[in-house]
Parts: structure tokens; sequence; C-alpha cells
């Protein structure tokens, strides 16, 4: 999230679109409920079916799955054609201005320097025309037909109503409203908020549905504001700091990147992470990223890490592909390229697509190791549950461990929520039987691991006989000891920067926080952007102080949020480019002659002049790019792609199948299929009632969703002659399912390019192992395809088909 | 030296963690099935009320869950069938329940999805009191609760013809007759219901009741801004009011909500049995005894008389073909 949970009472209008927040985050939900009853708050659903979320909106159109990107680019072309926009937030704080070179163009639903076979674009034109001085030109006046706005005006005309009606099914009527609604969150006083989830992030675009909403939030100026924002509703409690914390094949902790196989040594790859900036005065925070890089590796090995070793660079793995992601793991655990799969706190059996993949897949392993505090059915993946798991035990050789772990409640520690709050808990309960903690269990194979090392040698010991591992009981590190580590410490004595002569912080004491970081060794820091969690005033996560003056729903003297303890960011976007807040009553930070101050943690250098340095201080432009340059793969403004599996054509180009550029291993392309074998449009989702796969191992939330069903539309129901109740089978080109059938008023048939789409809504909670009546998932029908960018599955848009079976497996 | 723990006054209160004496006595009853002539309360506990405001709500059952873990009901699972439903209805291990009705708004076009947490009303003037012939298997306390005292219960079901929102569940194990308590237990110890407690989007409220009326009186003037002209209270009087209140959008239909009685009343059988059976079926308690019964209320042994049985066969079989 770019705000907080709590400062969702604080807007006007709350869009909840690509998400179902009352039915997948209904505590968080509450700050809509209360912007709603307290500010007169409006809310907008967006969705293919009406959902509990549309159940307590002011107003609900349909959305064809997969179709997003339309709709987003429709709202844009209405805003802009209306004159529904922040004009001096657009001019000062985006790159509207900026000059894109010549070579940068869109044509039949693709970008310039595409690459059909090698599936990339060639992206050296998705860029500024840059001046001498190495800054990027510009002309305020937005005239220029090469500037960014004028690129964008074009590049948004072909999304008229019309084509939005036709593309997502969405009644014009219905479109045009909610661009009404919208609209009115141009004006500087009033705002809107932006809540998705998984409805945007499953898809094999995701990136680029989050990009059409972050583009409109800056042309109605609603970011940094209170009120306003994007913000992800995370779908696991500590999601948010996974990714923090970098668990992805290509990330280090704090959002840096494990080095590929070509950045053979530090300075190559420090090369291309200069980030200077492109405009004159900007801030580019992450020029100081070999501040950052410097401290990791000091906390990694310690003095193992030296400047002459380049701080020991070269213990850290580099890949030879863009990533490790789960659908790379699985495609070569299916050609038996995997020997050993630790499966940590994850549930791939029925998360990930394509089961019966996944299944054939976990069959090749000689072990698998399953750390959880629940029966997965990914442990259970070789026992046979009749038609639920309809697989051969013999026939399995896969050898599988279970390690018994503790759950959140029975542990001690910080959570990061979607509000990037780092809240610590404290352990309400005893672990059950044999059940460690995740730390022990890993502490204790790393330290057989590395006297393997001792013993017998490797080919290359190092890493592992030199990493820091200084806790007070090696056989179980303390959440206190790793938390700190994460902060940080001084190596040495920290001078301040102007005068040497005054000690700022001693050697051994906690970082205050990031600003103290330094690239030349006297510091470690485990994960910079947690560094302020704890400090040697203790641990800031641990604050419980819920004052909040003016009512401003900062809160910041509870937990600790990174940045910086910082809420909201980009804040110093809240004022005017004189440091005015736009609207008073909504005041974050403003410019008090010498510095910036407020509610907030201010998001700019505390004495940065407000003409001079832009809010957006991540970016080298200092502004919020309508131009992603060549930050994405897929393109550097969104544009209009059908799902891998859809019921039409892409509009703009019916060559173009799915997504261009992403990735799809051959096995799986050749098993996606057509709606002419399959016309109806598959979308998989959560219910209120449980939470992802674990509480149908509870018997409370079992009883109050107990059985699988997929939902359809009553028209759909006559069709097929599905009744109320009835069993039914689903199948796609992967596989094939049984449910009830829940037949609804809440899914209406769409019209998209002149056909009668009909959706078949899935939820996801059920499988073979726990409390609940057994039961399938939605993802032994999903292809095996993931986001061009980023590898998140597409499971909101596929295709199936349904009939009814006079007899099925279910209870 | 423990203190009587502090009234209730809204449904997140947290009374203090040290040990404190219940406040809701058998002196706080007012009325008791089939014992006429409780003596005076010694005091007038303030009129509680559980507000539901349909508007706010999610469906999300987290009142139902917390319903079955605060009482520890251990509702059977069950099996779907085509509906968000689950349990298919109240039972005796359910004592909430989210129903949800589909809507096609006629007058706006619009679609919309009703949905209301369903549960003993507690009405002011209780029709499954009237009807009970056990005596002191209901009562109800100054502060507007209607609770069963299942030591009391002889499992007769008349409270279920005489409830007109046809809500109290008999179990087939233990034969005993079970509803929502508004928490009863936890009222008494200073703590809102746990309905209220759980729910996420603060659509259960709970406090004094004037106090909930006047919050509802804001939510409605909210929902009038919205469009939703007929928004009102809904707060029967026809039993006298209730302690369970609702906010709906459409206060002029409340039969939209899954079949809300649009103007619930008691069956005019049981007005018309307690008139004379008040002296007639009781008789046999006298005033003499109120005393002492008002003593064990909560844990007397059950006794009826065939008069009342016979009267209240009687009633059971009218108010059958009454409601058919």
């Amino acid at each position: 999230m770019t705000n907080s949970w709590t400062d969702i009472k604080n807007t006007d209008l709350a869009i909840v679109m690509g998400g179902n927040a009352a039915e997948a985050h209904p505590c968080g939900f509450k700050w809509v409920t209360e912007a709603k009853a307290k500010r007169g708050a409006k809310l907008i659903v967006v969705d293919p079916r009406f959902t509990r979320t549309a159940s307590v909106a002011d107003y609900y159109a349909p959305i064809r799955p997969g179709s997003d990107i339309a709709f987003l680019m429709g709202v844009i072309n209405w805003c802009i054609a209306n004159g529904k926009v922040q004009w001096e937030y657009v001019k000062n704080y985006t790159n509207a201005s900026f000059l894109v070179k010549e070579g940068f163009g869109w044509s039949d639903g693709l970008f310039n320097g595409y690459d059909a076979e090698k599936r990339v674009y060639d992206t050296a034109d998705w860029d500024y025309q840059l001046g001498e001085d190495g800054f990027a030109l510009t002309d305020p006046t937005l005239s220029d037909p090469r500037c960014v706005w004028a690129l964008l005006k074009d590049h948004v005309a072909i999304y008229t109503p019309d084509f939005v009606e036709n593309t997502c099914g969405t009644p014009k009527d219905r479109f045009l409203k909610i661009c009404e609604m919208i609209g009115e969150c141009a004006a500087p006083d009033r705002v809107m908020t932006s809540m998705y989830a998984l409805g945007w992030t499953q898809h094999s675009k995701g990136a680029q549905n989050i990009r059409g909403m972050a583009m409109l939030q800056l042309i109605l100026g609603n970011i940094g504001l209170r009120g306003g924002g994007v913000n992800a509703l995370r779908g696991h409690s500590n999601i948010q700091g996974l990714t923090d914390l970098g668990l992805m094949s290509n990330l280090i902790p704090g959002y840096l990147n494990i080095p590929v196989d070509k950045e053979v040594d530090f300075e190559t790859y420090m090369s291309t992470r200069g980030n200077a900036p492109l405009r004159p005065n900007q801030t580019s925070y992450w020029q100081n990223y070999r501040k950052f890089i410097v401290s990791f590796l000091k906390a990694m090995w310690g003095d193992a890490a030296t400047a002459e070793n380049d701080w020991a660079y070269h213990y850290l793995p580099k890949l030879d592909v863009p990533s490790y992601d789960i659908l790379r793991t699985f495609e070569m655990m299916a050609k038996g390229e995997v020997n050993l799969y630790f499966c940590q706190g994850f549930n791939p059996l029925l998360s990930f697509p394509n089961r019966a993949k996944l299944t054939e897949a976990l069959s090749k392993l000689k072990l698998l190791v399953v750390m959880d505090p629940l029966q997965t059915e990914t442990a259970h993946f070789w026992e046979n549950h009749g038609v639920f798991n309809d697989v051969d035990p013999a026939a399995i050789q896969t050898e599988v461990l279970e390690l018994p772990t503790t759950c959140f409640a029975e542990d001690e520690g910080a959570l990061v929520n979607s509000g990037r709050w780092l809240q610590w808990h404290w352990a309400g309960a005893t672990p059950p039987g044999q059940a460690r903690r995740d730390c022990w269990i890993m502490a204790n194979i790393f330290l057989r691991l590395r006297d393997l090392y001792r013993v017998e040698g490797g080919k290359f010991p190092d890493p592992i006989l030199n990493l820091t591992w200084d806790y007070a009981d090696p056989y179980e590190p303390s959440p206190e000891e790793l938390a700190k580590e994460m902060n940080g410490r001084a190596l040495a004595p920290l001078y301040d920067a102007t005068d040497p002569t005054k000690l700022v912080l001693d050697a051994g004491k906690q970082l205050k926080n990031f600003s103290q970081l330094k690239d030349d060794g006297s510091t470690m820091c485990g994960c910079w952007i947690f560094s302020g969690c704890w400090t040697e005033e203790g641990n800031m996560m641990a604050r419980r102080d819920n004052t909040d003056p003016d009512d401003t729903g900062a809160y910041l003297n509870w937990a600790f949020a990174w940045p910086l303890n910082r809420r909201i960011l980009y804040n110093r976007a809240s004022a005017d480019i004189h440091g005015k807040a736009w609207d008073p009553t909504r005041k974050l930070i403003e410019w008090d002659g010498a510095k910036w101050a407020g509610y907030d943690v201010p998001d700019i250098g505390v004495t940065s002049k407000p003409e001079d340095v832009m809010p957006f201080i991540m970016t080298n432009e200092g502004v919020g790019k309508l131009f992603a340059r060549k930050g994405l793969k897929d393109g550097p403004f969104p544009t209009h792609m059908e799902p891998f599996e859809s019921p039409i054509d892409n509009p703009l180009n019916a060559a173009i199948r799915g997504n261009p550029v992403a990735r799809v291993f051959p096995d799986d392309l050749a098993q996606m299929a057509t709606s002419a074998e399959f016309p109806l449009v598959g979308t998989s989702y959560r219910l209120t009632e449980h939470f992802h796969y674990w509480t149908k191992h509870n018997k409370v939330n079992a009883a109050l969703q107990p059985e699988f069903f997929v939902e359809i539309s009553e028209e759909l129901a006559a069709e097929k002659g599905i009744a109320k109740g009835g069993q039914v089978r689903i199948w796609s080109k992967r596989g094939q399912i049984w449910a009830k059938a829940v037949v609804t008023k809440r899914i209406k048939p769409m019209i998209c390019a002149g056909k009668t789409v009909h959706v078949v809504g899935m939820p996801i909670h059920w499988g073979f192992m726990g409390a609940a009546q057994k039961g399938f998932g939605p993802n032994s029908l999903t292809p095996f395809v993931g986001d061009a960018n980023i590898e998140t599955p597409e499971f909101k848009a596929f295709l199936c088909n349904i009939e009814p079976v006079e007899k099925g497996p279910l209870a | 030296m423990t203190t009587r723990a502090p009234e209730p006054t809204t449904a997140a209160a947290n009374p203090p963690v040290q040990p404190m004496e219940v406040n809701l006595l058998p002196s706080d009853v007012v009325r008791a099935s089939a014992m006429p002539n409780l003596p005076a309360p010694d005091r007038q506990l303030t009129k509680v009320a559980k507000l539901i405001d349909v508007s706010k709500c999610i469906g999300c059952k987290a009142c139902q869950s917390a319903c079955i873990e605060w009482n520890d009901t251990q509702p059977e699972l069950g099996v779907n069938v085509g509906v968000y439903e689950n349990p298919h209805d109240l039972t005796p291990d359910m004592f909430t329940l989210m129903r949800f009705t589909e809507y096609e708004n006629p007058q706006t076009g619009d679609f919309e999805w009703l949905i209301r947490k369903d549960g003993c009303m507690h009405c002011e003037d209780p029709g499954c009191l009237k009807a009970c012939p056990a005596p002191g298997a209901i009562v109800q306390y100054s502060n507007g609760i209607v609770d069963f005292i299942h030591e009391n219960c002889i499992g007769c079901g008349y409270c279920v013809t005489g409830c007109p929102f046809d809500i109290p569940r008999v179990s087939k194990v233990d034969h005993k007759s079970y509803k929502c308590t508004l928490c009863s237990d936890r009222v008494a110890v200073g703590q809102g219901p746990a309905c209220a407690k759980a729910c996420p989007t603060q659509c259960i409220s709970f406090g004094p009741k004037d106090e909930m009326l006047a919050h509802a009186e804001d939510r409605i003037a909210d929902l009038k801004a919205r469009g939703y002209e007929n928004a009102g209270i809904y707060d029967p009087q026809g039993v006298g009011g209730t302690h369970v209140i609702y906010v709906l959008h459409h206060a002029d239909q409340p039969s939209l909500y899954a079949g809300l009685p649009d103007d619930p009343q008691i069956s005019p059988l049981v007005q018309g049995w307690k008139g004379p059976a008040k002296t007639v079926g009781l008789a046999a308690l006298g005033l003499a005894a109120a005393g002492a019964v008002l003593h064990g209320l909560l844990s007397r042994p059950n006794r009826v008389q065939p008069e009342d049985e016979m009267q209240a066969q009687a009633l059971v079989n009218g108010g059958a073909e009454d409601r058919a």
C-alpha cells in the first residue's frame, strides 16, 4: 500500500476493482465502512460478480475477467477528454512533460520492437530524449507531440465507452456513471482510494492492471494524499513481510537484486545501479544502493566481507535465468531436474496452476520436505483420496518428510501488514506436540550442513562456513536477535558527515535508521527498509500508543512502518509546488519556510526546497511515471491484452494471444484452449468464511462454509439444465472437477464482441485434507502461465465448460 | 473484595481484568414464564439493545463464528445446497444466522444482495415467555434481555410457537430449547455480546437502547442521503419494541430481508391464554411461594401443572393452524 488501512477512513471514494475487500479483507474493510459512515464517502465495485463488497457499495458494474486494462484506459481517456485532470499535480509531479525518443511507438496492439520468436520487446527506444547535460528533455507546456502527455492521449484514444462496453461487457451507462464519480476526484479537495488484490495480480498482465490504476491516480492527483493512493491488499498476514525480505529467487532483502551471471564482479553489478537523477536537484534515493548492499553483505558475512574482496560479493549466487519462480521450478521438477524440494508454509498442490502437472512434478522428486503447522495436500500428494486425489501411491517413489511448525499464535515476532506496518506480537499459546519454530528447524539444518562442509569440504564452502551466526543459542536464533540484525548496527564508530569530530553512534549500537548506513563496511543491516524497527530506544514494532493527533489516521506511535515509520508514501505530493496542502483539511506535511513538518514523517529531505525537489524520491526523475520507460517488459503504457484463454480475440489484433511477452513453456502452450472448445470463462476467488487452505482444518469455519461449490448465472443454469444445489462437472483442457452449483442473480451473462459470455466463479478453499467436506479447487483447471513481469499465475481468467451430473462424488 | 461488574455500554466494552461479581441477578428478573406476581425488582437496569445495521453488513459470518466459539456449540458439518446460508437454518447449535436475499429492485432497476443477521429479537413483550408453561424456563431481565434457563426447560416447544420470529430451536439431544442469549453471561460481567465484538464493520453495535436508537437515526440519515428513501429502524411495536433492532434500507418492506415479519404480533392465542391462565394455570404456585421461587429461579427443577400442559397443547394446535 502507498497508504495504510487506517488511512482509508479519509477517502471520499473507494474503488474496489481487482479485489473483493469485504470478502477477503473484512477487518481492513471496516475502514471503508468508516469513510462511508463518517465522511459520506462512496464505494464503487467493478467485478465479474456482484460480491459481498458490492452488497454494501453505492455503485456496481460488471466486467469480464481479464479486461481491466481496457476499462482503466477507458476511464483515463474519459478523464482527459472531459478535463478531469489535476493539472498542477500532473504538470509538476508526473513525467507528463518529458519528451520520449522518436523510436517509441504503438500500433495494432503492440509496442515497437516486438520479436515474436523470442517473445520480447527491444526496449531501447522506451526512454526519454536526453539533453547534453544528461538530463531528460521536457516541455512544460505539454504541446510537444513527443511529450508523455501527448503520447498518452494518443494511446488511450481508442478506449472509447463503446470499446469498453464491447470488450469488458460493462454496460456503457454504468461505465460512464463510474467515470463521472471518479472524475470528481480530480478536484484538489476530493480524493479517491484504490483497493485491489489478486483480482488484478493473477493475470498474465497483472502488473499492467496496477499500472493502469497508478496512472489514473496520478492524473487525478491522488497519490501521496490522505485517503488516496494505490493500495494492494495483501493476501496473507505477512506476505508483505515476505516480499520485503526478498523471499523471491531473484531478490535480496529490501528489494535489492540477486546478481545475474553476467554481473561477474561487484563493480559490474553496481554499474547499472548508479541511479543518477534524470532531472536537476532530484533525490533519486536508489543512489544509496551501494550502502544498502554493502551493509547487507556485512550482515551476512561480517569480517569475511572486506573492501578487498568486494564485500564477499562472490559469495552471492548468480542467476542464469531471470528468476527461479515457482512456475519455472515446477516445470523443471516435471522434467526431473529437481531432486529435493523444501516447501515451507506453502501448499502448492492447491495454490499453483494445473494440478495434474504439479502432481506429476512432485512425483519425480527424490525428497519433499514440508514445513507447515497443518497437514497439507502437498505433503499428502501421494495419498489416494479417490476422485479427490486420484493417484497410485505405489507408483510414487518420492520420500516425504513433514516437519510440524508453530503457527503465528504460538510464536513471537513481527508481521508486516499491507500498510507496511511491522507489528510485534507475542506467543499466545504453547506449540502442540512436536511442533517447532521454523527458525529452530532452519538453524538445525544449517548447523548440520555447516558441519558437513567443515568436515568434508566441498566445491565452495566459504559462504556457508563464513556466514555470520552469532546468536546466543545457535540452534534457535531468537526473534529479537533477528529483528535487531534486520535493523542493523554500527560496526565502527560513526561520525557526523559534516563534523568528523562529532560521534553519532558508537560501534555495536543499533542504527537509528537507514540514513546512517555506510558503504565502507562500518555498518551492517539485514534489510535496509526495516532499519529503524529496533533501535537503541528498543523495539519500535512493539509500540502500542494509539493516540492520533487531529484524527489523521497516521498513528505514528503505533508499531513501526517502513520506511522510517512513514505512513503515507510520497506524502510530499499532498502539498502543492510551494509546499501548501492541496486540501487544508487533509494536511499531511507542509513547508514552513525552512523545513517540512506535519502529521507524517516527510517523504522528502526535511530541508529540501519545495520548488526544487519533487515528491517521488525513489524515481530517477523525481516525479511519478505515466510513461514507465523500460520498467516493465510489456510496455511503457498498459495496452489491452486478452487472457491466454479468452472467449474473444484481442480486438486490437486478433493474432496476439495473451500477453505477447509472457513466458510460456511449450507443453503448457499446447494445453491452452480456444473458446470453440471451451466456451465459458472461469475465474477464482476467496470467501470470507475461509482463509486459503488453512481454515478448512477448523471445524467452525468448516461448518460455516462446508463444501466446494461454483457459482453460475440463472441463464447459464437454464441453458445447461443445472439445478440449484445440484452437482456439476467442470472441465478445462487440463483437468476436471466436481462441485455443487450455486445458481445466482449475482452473476449475469455479458455481451462482448457480440458474443454472450458466461462466467463460472470458483472459490479456492477445498481439498482432501482437513475438517471440511472433501472437494476441489480451480487450480486443477487453470493454465500454467504467469504475469510477464513477476510470474503470478493467471488464475482469474481461463476457459472451461460445465455440465450437470446425476450422481457426483460430493457429499 | 470483588465489586459488581459495570453495565456494558458498548459492544467492545472491556471491563477490568480482575474478577468481578456478576451484575445480572435473579432480583433483576422482571418477568418469568409461568410465574406471575414476581416481586418488583429493587432496581431498574439500563435498557440495552443490539443494533444490526443491515446496510453495513457484509455477510462475513464473523458473528456466527463468534457465537459458536463463545457458546461452545458444535454445529455439525453440513453440505452445500446451493446457497450461502450455513448451517441452512437456525439450530440448537447455531443461535444466529446470516440470511442472504437476492433482490432485483423494481424501482431502481438495480440488483441488491440483502444480508440479514437472524436471531432472537429479545422482544419487550416476549411471546416465547408468554407461551412457556414451565415456571422460570424463560425470564426477562430489567435490561430487556430474554433468556432461557435450561434447567427449567421441559422441551415442549411452545416457545417456538409463541415466537413471532420463529427463533427458538429445541434440541433433539437434550430436549431443551435454545436461542441467542444476547450474551447475558457476558453482559453480566460488563462485556458486550460476542457477535458485536467480532463484527469487523461494526454493523452490530450494542449499548443503552436510547443510544442505539440515536445511532440508528444517524445511519438512516446517511442512507437517505444515498437514495434509500425508506430507510428506517425496525423496532416493531407489535411486540412492544425489541432489544435487537435493525437499520433497514427498505424499512417499508421488512419481509424483503429473508421474511422478516412486516408487523410481528404475538399469536392471539397466546395473548388469550395468558389472561385467565395467569390465575388458573399458575394458582398452585401461590403468592407466598414467589419469594422462594425467585431465590432459586435460575436453577429450579421442572414443574408443569396438568392444566398448563392441556392449555398449552391447545395453543400449539391452534397456533399451528394459525401459522399455516
